[in-house]
């Protein structure tokens, strides 16, 4: 490394400059051996997780961003190279926000011409008859995440149902999941502390869901769009400022500045939680208004929506006393009003 | 969205996880009105304290404030057997605020047992004794000499207070880990401790030193337990910094009432009670408290708590929360009272140990442990030693530690492992080598009826 000239070379090949840094390990190396360090990472995962099996049908969750983009990119690719033998499709939401997600959907549609994958899109307006930007007309800026992430989350299974798909994968990465795991103890919610850091979750309900890039750190997705110059939309949701999760995203930001593989550790400790055995935990059953899988009467979907088209906008926010969907409330008001709709029409 | 009181929390909590969110918004925040002051809400006679933040702010009057706080101490002292007429109490004092009232409420309970005792006429249950000690690590934090001497002067002062009945005080330098091994305890010491170059592994590393000098002073002047001032403040920053450093597995051990892994059992009575009431309680009766002062700290452990602290003023239910859940996840069978088998020990008090015993329906699993920080290891941190046979004693000492605790404190090299291993004060040592002992014991006395008695020639 002490040559005359006084370039670093790549220590993993030794043939070329090295011209980064590597988040992860600190190594310093050339932008070629960064991809392969990358892409073979995420086939070692693949495989020794055992996410796919031949023939699967897999579903991306596709926004436009970079993890999704990069998911897209890196997947076709794997498959194309190991011979995975997956059917690839992107899958993209539309939630309704004009000046975010308008824009974002644009990248989708280029994606699909640009990695030659079918692509769906589904929207709140057509599953739910409400957009995000009239949802938070009518209720502000508290919340609003509630409603989305809900919403969204049946929206991917359904669109995942029609897709015929036998599993959805997301671009959550591993800063996220850091995320999910501190989320999850400074609210107390054990049930989803337990879940959140398995790489397949939702093996009983519709459609399993995968992460492969679990153990990615984010900025190190950052660093391969950028460097493989993708064409992504990188700007925060218009509504998101004042979410919860931003607390935690500042404490891992700091973190990683102290100490990078922290953000692995946390995860590494989520993996380690043993909950007690005398926790009362949530059971799982179906919901009476659209069959979708929940824990409750009716799944939180159809309670938001209810309260959505009854004016009540914090139905189903917080704690309630009346059970929701139970007979009384439904009498009372005499009949569906015009605007409501039903879940969806899917059979779960 | 911001999890606050007034609108109401995330959908999804489980109803008996959720955080109080829904405190009311506190309305008795005008402190400084005194017609329309606001009445107790215990005795409904006198006038609320408040000012101090946390969820109780603004709603005892200061005589209900004070029972109230003692109430927690008392009640987890006796649920979890943690005092018994014949122990000999050892009181780990820092001179901050929670050891503060962690003395006073050990005192005001040894003062009721003496008076009870003193009043009864077959005189048949004995006082417990109380020790307080003071651990000085000015020899590795580089605290200015002056305050140093101005600390011991106030400590001297405020155990003297606290009789009768008289407590034992002990100054004790952190190099007494090493005052039966040799006689240049502080260089090495200094030595150990300047190998060390993660801040984090510095602090984390002291705190070893710290537990293993109580270890020292309790069992050589004969006590049987350990109070620790640890609040639920303290408990939730814990749980964060552990999560934070991978120790998930281990994490229950830290944060129960009673830690029993050691020689000698460690008993936090205050871990119900919040911070910002300690400081309180301190300020209503002129609590004297000392601070040292320390170099500013860039370690994860100074992060997480500020962070922590952020969110507590964001939600004042947000520590007890963190530990709720932290207290979710299962302890570990040495998170109890050791059963008494002491015949001399009154039946009372062995009935009343048995009955609140922290109950497990989990069989008794043998643990290993880290023999530096003394955690739990998980499963991909146990050894299988099958593959160690020639290596040095500082490798195999490496290789027996936790994960976290081979990345923060210990050197990646042989040489300055070796070092660092041969600086190290022997009782840690010997724990890495009494537990590779006793697993090979263990099974030995599964065989033993099978081995010929020579020719065996074990290393």
């Amino acid at each position: 490394m002490e040559g005359k000239r006084s370039v670093r070379m790549c220590c993993l090949c030794n043939e070329r400059r090295a011209s980064l840094s590597r988040p992860k390990t600190l190594e310093q190396i050339c932008r070629e051996c960064f991809y392969l360090a990358f892409e073979d990472e995420i086939h070692q995962i693949i495989v020794s997780n055992r996410l796919f099996i031949r023939g699967d049908r897999v579903a991306i969750g596709a926004s436009g961003g970079k993890d999704s983009t990069v998911l897209a990119y890196v997947l076709s690719k794997l498959n194309r190279i190991h011979d995975y033998g997956l059917h690839l499709f992107l899958l993209s939401v539309d939630e309704g926000i004009t000046g975010y997600r308008d824009d974002s959907l644009e990248t989708v549609h280029r994606n699909q011409i640009q990695y030659g994958l079918p692509l769906k899109v589904v929207s709140y307006k057509d599953l739910y008859g409400w957009t995000m930007d009239e949802i938070v007309k009518l209720i502000g800026l508290k919340n609003n995440c509630t409603f989305c992430g809900v919403f969204r989350r049946q929206a991917l299974d359904r669109g995942a149902a029609f897709l015929k798909a036998d599993k959805l994968v997301t671009g959550h990465n591993a800063d996220d999941i850091a995320e999910t795991v501190l989320l999850n103890i400074l609210r107390g919610d054990i049930a989803r502390l337990s879940r959140c850091s398995s790489i397949i979750t939702a093996e009983d309900g519709p459609i399993p869901r995968c992460k492969p890039f679990k153990y990615t750190y984010e900025k190190e997705i950052v660093m391969y769009a950028y460097f493989k110059k993708f064409d992504y939309f990188s700007t925060e949701c218009i509504y998101s400022p004042n979410a919860y999760r931003g607390f935690a995203r500042e404490f891992i930001k700091d973190l990683e500045r102290i100490r990078p593989r922290a953000i692995l550790d946390v995860i590494k400790s989520g993996e380690n939680f043993r909950i007690s055995t005398t926790t009362k935990m949530p059971e799982q059953g179906t919901c009476e208004r659209c069959g979708y899988i929940s824990s409750q009467k009716w799944c939180k979907a159809c309670v938001l929506l209810d309260g959505l088209n009854r004016g009540l906008p914090k139905l189903g926010i917080g704690r309630s006393r009346v059970a929701i969907g139970c007979k009384e409330e439904n009498e009372s008001h005499g009949g569906k009003s015009i605007e409501s709709k039903q879940c969806g029409s899917l059979d779960f | 969205m911001a999890c606050n009181g007034a609108g109401g929390c995330q959908s999804g909590c489980y109803k008996d996880e959720e955080t109080t969110c829904d405190q009311p918004t506190t309305a008795p925040s005008e402190t400084d009105s005194k017609s329309s002051s606001n009445l107790c809400i215990k005795c409904k006679l006198n006038d609320v304290v408040s000012g101090y933040g946390g969820i109780d702010d603004g709603r005892f009057c200061a005589d209900c404030f004070r029972s109230n706080l003692f109430g927690k101490f008392r009640l987890a002292v006796t649920s979890n057997a943690m005092i018994s007429p014949t122990d000999k109490v050892l009181v780990a004092f820092s001179g901050g605020p929670s050891s503060r009232v962690a003395l006073q409420f050990v005192h005001d309970l040894q003062e009721r047992a003496h008076k009870n005792f003193e009043a009864s006429r077959d005189r048949s249950l004995p006082v417990f004794g109380v020790g307080v000690v003071f651990i000085d690590e000015s020899s590795v934090l580089s605290i200015p000499s002056h305050e140093m001497e101005e600390a011991v002067e106030v400590i001297n002062l405020i155990v003297s207070s606290l009789a009768p009945p008289r407590k034992e005080l002990h100054f004790v330098p952190i190099e007494t880990v090493y005052s039966s091994d040799s006689s240049d305890g502080k260089e090495r010491l200094i030595e150990l401790m300047n190998v060390v170059s993660d801040p984090t592994g510095r602090e984390d590393m002291l705190l070893s030193l710290r537990m293993v000098a109580l270890q020292k002073v309790a069992s050589e002047f004969g006590y049987n337990r350990i109070v620790l001032g640890s609040c639920i403040s303290r408990i939730a920053s814990h749980v964060i910094s552990a999560t934070v450093k991978g120790q998930g597995y281990s994490l229950p051990a830290d944060i129960q009432y009673v830690d029993a892994r050691w020689e000698i059992p460690v008993v936090l009575p205050l871990r119900d009670c919040f911070a910002q009431e300690i400081n309180m309680y301190c300020r209503l009766d002129s609590l004297k408290t000392i601070k040292l002062s320390t170099c500013p700290s860039s370690s994860i452990n100074s992060l997480v708590s500020s962070f922590v602290t952020l969110l507590q003023e964001e939600n004042p239910s947000r520590e007890s929360t963190i530990v709720r859940t932290a207290g979710k996840l299962i302890p570990f069978h040495f998170n109890r009272i050791p059963e008494i088998i002491d015949g001399n020990v009154p039946l009372a008090t062995r009935r009343r140990q048995k009955r609140y015993n922290l109950k497990s329906n989990e069989s008794v699993s043998s643990e290993s442990f880290c023999p530096l920080c003394n955690s739990p290891l998980d499963k991909s941190e146990i050894v299988d030693w099958s593959n160690h046979n020639n290596c040095r004693s500082s490798d195999t000492f490496y290789t027996s530690c936790c994960s976290s605790c081979q990345f923060q404190i210990l050197p990646s090299d042989s040489t300055s492992m070796e070092k660092f291993y041969t600086d190290l004060p022997h009782s840690m040592v010997a724990r890495a080598n009494k537990v590779n002992n006793d697993k090979l014991n263990a099974l030995r006395e599964q065989i033993q009826d099978c081995l010929l008695s020579d020719g065996e020639d074990e290393t």
